[in-house]
């Protein structure tokens, strides 16, 4: 198309501020809509644990397993990685981009933490003989953990890509609509951890 | 090393049935037409700039449609060849195991590869026109939702020739589609190919909520949107509730396969029967999905061609929203006979009925709507005309079905394919071509042969009911669905016979709608102004055909409902032409999406990727999804991604498509 080629940057005016504003909302708004759709894939997997739930099939029982001191600890670190991303966004707020970087960076080393003891715990999991093959049970929460974490995952290597353009761009528009929309995404997966904390291994454990 | 190859090239294809040899030195030949055809006439780059690489919906829409048209008749010829094995008892012409393989690609392929795209062709081509947008709200996300139902619909479709094709069924229920019951590749082209284009789907789902919320043009309130935008509304909040559903299962059914994990097997404390209250829990709200859409169609070409506003806007509203919701909350009625007790039977029966409600009312506000209207008789009118008897009917099965207790003797058998083939194709079928012939001229600038859509029209009306109807007679003679052949003495073959002379009738009438689509290339008048039909109500019809790549030169100010019907009234009231009021108005710079090619490379790597875990070659999945990741990765750093179009160039094009004036 020859209209793509060229390129007009007499356009490029002030007037047009305004209408990039609201391009940028409309993508955060189209974020929102994205957590609904994960909301209903985490939705699904936590009723799948829940009908699986007493499925162990003559194998191991959670409640024999599940070291809850471990998964306290980790709930801490992610709670508070939600909290750190918070302070990130007020700093954003001040224009303050060394400090967004810094406390984005604490954000990506909670998160780390978070899937290491994750990664621990399913590995001294299976050495206990209760893998994703065991039996219904653990197939389920395998999955429902494990989707969780790489949920957390996918988010580090995210975070990661956004302090490299913060740091080239610093705060515009488009880097403040896409730390929000991250910190949408963290606090999102918080709660969900909250959730999988409470039916997964309080509920598991009692 | 000879015989090694052959050995590979023994599992990797299909080999042994000549029909199917057939197939692969058809498609083979095919593609060495198409790369000899695209080399001599050096188009390669013009498809890759204007076509591969592009963000504008309205090529999107079409390249859509035209996938959608190619599913259409590899279903048809599925369709066909079962009519051909059921015509008489005994025959031989399929196995058992290719009929469960043609039944089961046919019901997906019309499902997932047919009816899907072309709703969301007709959403992309219609909807940021009709609310006066320039283009959706996320125009990269769009392409790429393009392109992965097209790798997910070729990874599909390759399981025919390459692998083996997947034959346990549409929805795929374990045990029959876990790794005991079918060990071959097939289920994994099925699980991949769908679960690559639901991606797509879902993120259709965000854009066009996303759009329609937040790019109205300014003054056109939410009450005051045309139908089809609303029922596209109504069809996207469903999909985003329902679609992470289907992800989920297919994904527990695939690590049932791939790693072992025991959801849905027997063994291991697996339950088989939650996959079927999973796969129904998207299942049911899919049908309405694809046939909310189609009510919003009926509506805006039963208005057009009455020439009268939509008759009660506001229960039309509330009917589409109220059945996305109720939607949700039927799903059980697909298996009364799983034995859920009768308090669940119940409550599912009545959710079922009550859909009944919301849809009645629509058919009565066409009809109120048609009611001292000045009727034409165009075609997309007379596909109105079909649809209405053809789905009131189907609807009333429908009930029929939902009578729990009458159900166990309805379930599975033809009474049920005689139904939801009324409802998809007297509904969702015929409603999407009064959309498709409704818009073409949109598209294309000049309107489909008449005469030669009569004829399709006539055909498919007369094909379908000979088709459909004995299979309502046949359910009640104990005919069960799947079966792959009967003896001649349970006396079904005469309605079997005129059951497959029906499949034929409607094969011929899709002939003469590819007849009547070639034959208005060659021969048509051009529009003149873009008001194709003469009486267009709403904004799509403001702007000239073939819509410039900005759709709108300036952006429209809406006052009412029928904005466009409104402002020719009160330009013939002030004797002036509506054409020229609109052009005193000044032109500003239009900012405008940047093409890109990520979302087709990414879609690429995402088809490697499904064809990896298919043949579990993780030398091939694991770069698949390295390039999956550095697509994104790339997408993110990538700042330069729109410009602004000139007033000179919008001032230039303006004048070129309407100096015909």
């Amino acid at each position: 198309m020859a209209h793509v080629a060229k390129q007009a940057n007499a356009a490029h005016g002030n007037g047009h501020h305004d209408e990039h504003h609201d391009h940028e909302d409309v993508k955060v708004f189209g974020f929102w809509l994205f957590i609904i759709t994960d909301c209903i894939l985490f939705g699904t997997l936590f009723a799948t644990f829940a009908v699986l739930r007493g499925s162990t099939a003559a194998g191991p029982l959670p409640s024999d397993l599940i070291e809850l001191t471990g998964i306290i600890v980790s709930t801490f670190i992610l709670l508070t990685s939600s909290y750190t991303s918070g302070i990130a966004v007020l700093q954003m707020n001040k224009g303050n981009v060394k400090g967004l970087i810094t406390w984005l960076g604490i954000t990506v080393l909670l998160g780390a933490a978070f899937i290491y003891l994750e990664v621990t715990e399913f590995i001294h999991l299976v050495h206990e003989g209760a893998a994703i093959t065991t039996s219904a049970y653990w197939s389920a929460f395998f999955t429902l953990v494990g989707t969780h974490g790489l949920h957390v995952s996918i988010g580090l290597v995210w975070m990661i890509g956004l302090m490299l353009q913060l740091k080239r761009r610093g705060i515009t528009p488009v880097t403040k609509r896409k730390v929000t929309i991250i910190s949408l995404y963290w606090h999102f997966l918080d709660v969900i951890w909250i959730f999988v904390f409470t039916f997964v291994y309080l509920m598991g454990v009692m | 090393m000879w015989d090694k190859i052959k050995d590979f090239a023994s599992e990797f294809f299909v080999t042994g049935d000549p029909m199917i040899l057939g197939a692969q030195v058809s498609i083979a030949l095919a593609i060495v037409a198409i790369v000899f055809v695209l080399t001599f006439f050096k188009k390669w780059r013009w498809l890759w700039t204007e076509w591969l690489t592009t963000v504008d919906h309205k090529r999107i829409g079409v390249m859509y449609i035209i996938c959608s048209l190619l599913m259409l008749f590899r279903g048809g010829v599925d369709a066909l060849l079962m009519r051909m094995q059921l015509a008489a008892p005994q025959l031989e012409f399929l196995n058992a195991d290719h009929y469960n393989a043609i039944f089961t690609t046919h019901g997906v392929i019309m499902i997932f590869f047919m009816a899907m795209p072309l709703m969301f062709g007709l959403f992309n081509i219609v909807v940021p026109l009709q609310i006066g947008a320039r283009d959706v709200a996320f125009p990269f996300l769009n392409s790429f939702s393009f392109w992965m139902f097209f790798f997910g619909a070729m990874l599909f479709n390759v399981s025919f020739v390459i692998g083996g094709s997947p034959d346990a069924g549409w929805l795929a229920y374990p045990p029959l589609s876990g790794l005991e019951g079918s060990p071959g590749l097939g289920q994994d082209f099925y699980i991949w190919g769908i679960q690559i284009s639901g991606m797509g789907s879902l993120a259709t789902g965000i854009n066009f909520i996303a759009t329609i919320i937040k790019m109205r043009a300014p003054g056109m309130k939410l009450m005051q949107m045309p139908m089809f935008t609303w029922s596209t509304m109504a069809s996207c909040v469903t999909i985003i509730f329902a679609f992470p559903i289907l992800t989920v299962t297919l994904f527990l059914l695939y690590l049932d396969r791939f790693v072992g994990t025991h959801f849905f097997t027997l063994d291991g404390g697996g339950n088989p029967m939650m996959y079927i209250n999973l796969i129904w829990m998207w299942g049911h709200p899919e049908v309405y999905i694809v046939i909310l859409p189609a009510f919003g169609i009926l509506s805006e070409v039963v208005s057009t061609f009455s020439k009268k506003k939509l008759f009660g806007y506001k229960s039309m509203v509330f009917a589409l929203m109220s059945i996305s919701i109720v939607s949700f909350f039927t799903w059980a009625h697909h298996f009364f006979t799983m034995g859920s007790g009768a308090g669940v039977n119940t409550f599912f029966a009545i959710s079922t009925m009550v859909i009944a409600i919301p849809t009645g009312v629509k058919v009565f506000n066409w009809l109120f709507t048609m009611v001292r209207g000045r009727i034409s008789f165009t075609t997309p009118m007379m596909w109105v005309f079909a649809f209405i008897f053809c789905f009131v009917v189907g609807g009333m099965t429908g009930v029929m079905l939902s009578v729990a207790p009458a159900d166990f003797q309805f379930h599975n058998s033809y009474f049920l394919i005689a139904h939801f083939h009324q409802v998809l194709i007297g509904g969702v079928v015929f409603g999407y071509f009064a959309g498709l012939t409704y818009w073409w001229p949109k598209v294309f600038g000049f309107r489909l042969h008449e005469g030669l859509g009569k004829w399709a029209f006539w055909l498919w009306n007369i094909g379908f009911y000979v088709c459909f109807f004995p299979q309502y007679a046949l359910g009640f003679m104990g005919m069960t669905r799947r079966i792959n052949t009967y003896s001649f003495d349970m006396g079904w073959q005469p309605l079997n016979v005129v059951s497959t002379v029906g499949a034929f009738l409607m094969g011929a009438a899709f002939l003469f709608q590819v007849w009547q689509i070639a034959h208005s290339i060659r021969v048509h008048k051009m529009d003149a102004n873009g008001d194709s039909w003469g009486d267009g109500r709403t904004l799509e019809w403001s702007i000239p055909s073939p819509v410039p790549f900005y759709n709108f030169a300036r952006t429209p100010q809406v006052t009412g409902t029928d904005d466009w019907w409104e402002k020719k009234q009160r330009a013939e009231a002030a004797g002036k032409s509506v054409y020229d009021m609109e052009a005193a108005e000044p032109l500003e710079p239009i900012h405008m999406p940047k093409n890109s090619n990520i979302p087709f490379i990414m879609s690429t790597f995402w088809f490697f990727a499904g064809f990896g875990f298919v043949w579990e070659w993780m030398w091939m999945v694991i770069p698949s999804l390295i390039g999956v990741i550095i697509c994104m990765i790339a997408r993110s750093f990538s700042y330069n991604t729109d410009y602004y179009v000139p007033v000179s160039e919008v001032e230039r094009t303006e004048a070129a498509l309407r100096g015909t004036n």
